[in-house]
């Protein structure tokens, strides 16, 4: 995969979805995956929420939905629940976020191997506290447009314009890799002398892992 | 000093550790599915990259093949024969082999990959799908990952990982007639909450543990991802390894036996410490059925819906939008809610033990009349294995449609899903909004549960089929 857009400091209008356990086949169901392809999954972001359906056969938009509302229409931040992104590894869904325009979401926890796919794609997650979160909902409810959130990697902190500040924590190794949108495969390779030798030692150990290797 | 399994099967694999902690762990196994292995496949054939010796990896169609009869690369999921034909040109290209439709071992890849003895104990397996943590029931380090992650793992057979913290699940006592390892993953779900495992690594250890045949071991390591862990494990012991033995890609004859002695020494030392650790007791677990639209909203099938008030105050707003969804209010009792349709399968309960289990229930008896009942076996050794004890007859005079290997109505494979509004038993793993099609109200139940069901016409415990223990 190419190099990714690094992210280091990002101010944007933040939306409100603080559900807990929002799972990977709400944020993009399985029927909307239709393209091999990782682009254009925007449109289908949160289906079953954003549109209203006949069967299979989407309608209009749903315009209670907090995405389809104008103040949130501009949305890159997202506000939500603990363990955001549980449920099925499908990477789609950081995708259709990405697409749609997300570059960070702000949650007290998110669905693990989710979590690192967001980092893959260069979408930050940041993990607060519940109570901060939902203060951070209070306050951006009031007037989303003028009440932008800014995220900063640097620092490491999220900031609000009427001067709070809340310090948040992320794996440097994901922090250096966002900040720097590095190619981690790249990175990865170059430890392969030392899978060359790991290997070598055990062939002797567990003989059986590669008995087939030669066949 | 003493170690756990988890912390053995890390050691053995930490190519490179990093001052944070986390480690670079070499990969033994991987397996692909057409629905996200042919892009990460054809990312690392774009890039010129080398993959891993062609043993190491192998390729199936689940996710998005049909499961009915005489099904081919045409499919209703709307652009799904891309996927198919991309996945099969991909492994093609990679040299790698491929389950493709019509072949006797094609199935779902957690499955296969045990059925094969691809995955053995003490590897390390990958796959692009949560449920790869299935394999753990083996003593095997098994994780879903994404299809970057997936990438990676053909690019380089390597994976940086953040150590988990550790999680000891300790079961005394034995379950009793009727109560399976799906109950006991659905009542720690329900009594933890879906985060309750987040990111840790769980040994499912105990007396309990140790009574489970291997199928209820890896149906119960499949649900440690809806428990949020990073992987579930059981130790090998000598029931693992007489389930190995024999196996296509397991070692033989002497190379078996130095394996299996090895294999023994995995399990946890004696005085190993735990970052944390629950305790239960199999009789307390019963019957279990999910209620909403995530899997900590599960009860027991003699209980009800709770009342909102009884819920930790910020439960209280999403379990008010999944009994919406589900078209049940608050204090329902349970049993007896009319189900339209019952599902038997998917990599969580669709294999030989669950069939039979199912089977027994259903011998003699028919569905209710308006109970679309379907199995589906998890794989064709699976199928093959059932129709040769009759069971598919079994299944089909009772009214059930018996299908091809896949995952099918566990979601959308074969674009396939339910009517809108259907009230499901599934002995799937989710009961997600929208999960098994749009408007579709499933409950995650046991085979047992979805076989009594799906006779009675509603939800029922299926302890009545079962002899029961006299109460001491």
């Amino acid at each position: 995969m190419s190099a990714l857009q690094p992210l280091t400091v990002h101010a944007g209008v933040a939306v409100p979805l603080l559900l807990a356990n929002v799972d990977t086949d709400t944020i993009i169901p399985s029927r909307e995956m239709k393209t091999v392809s990782r682009q254009g999954l925007g449109q289908a972001l949160f289906a079953a929420w954003r549109y209203h359906y006949d069967g299979v056969q989407r309608l209009a938009v749903n315009e209670e939905f907090v995405l389809n509302q104008p103040a949130y229409a501009a949305a890159t931040v997202l506000l939500a629940g603990p363990n955001f992104g549980c449920g099925s590894s499908r990477e789609h869904a950081v995708w259709a976020l990405a697409d749609y325009g997300f570059r960070v979401l702000i949650a007290p926890s998110f669905g693990a191997i989710f979590q690192g796919n967001c980092i893959r794609n260069g979408l930050l997650p940041v993990e607060l506290p519940l109570e901060q979160v939902q203060l951070l909902v209070a306050w951006v409810a009031a007037a989303p447009q003028q009440r932008e959130v800014t995220v900063d990697l640097v620092a490491c902190e999220v900031r609000t314009s009427d001067g709070r500040i809340w310090p948040f924590v992320v794996p440097e190794v994901a922090r250096s890799r966002l900040l720097e949108g590095r190619d981690e495969i790249a990175e990865t390779l170059a430890h392969a002398p030392d899978l060359a030798q790991w290997r070598e030692r055990d062939r002797h150990l567990r003989p059986w892992v590669y008995a087939a290797d030669a066949a | 000093m003493a170690a756990t399994l988890f912390d053995k099967l890390w050691e053995t694999h930490a190519v490179r550790g990093f001052a944070d902690g986390s480690a670079l762990l070499a990969l033994d196994r991987v397996f692909l599915h057409e629905r996200t292995g042919s892009i990460a496949l054809a990312s690392v054939l774009d890039s010129g990259r080398l993959l891993p010796a062609g043993q190491r990896v192998l390729a199936t169609m689940d996710h998005v093949v049909d499961t009915h009869h005489a099904r081919s690369d045409n499919t209703t999921m709307p652009g799904g024969t891309k996927f198919i034909q991309a996945m099969r040109t991909t492994a093609h290209r990679a040299g790698i082999r491929l389950f493709d439709l019509g072949d006797p071992q094609q199935g779902i890849s957690h499955v296969v990959a045990a059925d094969l003895g691809f995955v053995l104990p003490g590897f390390t397996y990958v796959c692009p799908d949560s449920h790869a943590c299935t394999l753990g029931a083996l003593g095997a380090l098994a994780w879903g990952i994404g299809t970057s992650d997936c990438e990676q793992a053909l690019a380089t057979e390597m994976l940086r990982i953040a150590r988990p913290k550790q999680l000891r699940v300790w079961v005394d006592g034995e379950l009793s007639p009727g109560v399976s390892a799906k109950d006991l993953a659905l009542h720690l779900i329900a009594t933890h909450g879906s985060a309750g495992g987040e990111r840790q690594a769980i040994e499912f250890a105990g007396p309990a543990i140790r009574a489970l045949p291997m199928e209820s071991r890896f149906t119960l390591c499949n649900m440690a991802v809806e428990f949020s862990a990073f992987c579930g494990l059981v130790a090998p012991d000598e029931r693992t390894v007489a389930y190995v033995r024999g196996r296509e890609r397991a070692p033989q004859g002497e190379a078996f036996e130095q394996a299996a002695t090895a294999w023994l020494q995995l399990a946890t030392d004696e005085g190993a410490v735990f970052d944390r650790e629950i305790c239960l007791h199999a009789r307390d677990v019963s019957p279990m059925v999910s209620w909403g639209t995530a899997l900590e909203h599960g009860a027991a099938v003699s209980g009800r819906v709770p009342l909102l008030e009884s819920l930790p105050a910020a439960s209280r707003g999403r379990a008010a939008k999944a009994l919406d969804y589900m078209g049940l209010a608050p204090g329902t009792v349970l049993a007896g809610q009319p189900i339209d349709a019952a599902f038997i399968g998917s990599c969580t309960n669709g294999r030989l033990e669950d069939l039979r289990t199912a089977a027994a229930l259903l011998d003699g008896q028919r569905v209710a009349k308006h109970v679309h009942a379907l199995c589906v076996p998890a794989s064709g050794a699976v199928k093959r294995a059932a129709e040769a004890e009759g069971l598919d007859q079994v299944f089909i005079q009772a009214g059930f449609e018996w299908r091809e290997p896949g995952c099918s109505l566990c979601f959308f494979a074969g674009g396939e899903s339910f009517a809108a509004g259907a009230r499901v038993v599934s002995s799937t793993n989710r009961n997600f909004e929208g999960r098994q099609g749009p408007r579709v109200r499933t409950h995650v139940a046991s085979p047992a549960t979805v076989a009594a069901s799906a006779i009675a016409g509603k939800l029922t415990d299926p302890r009545g089929f079962f002899p029961q223990q006299e109460e001491l």
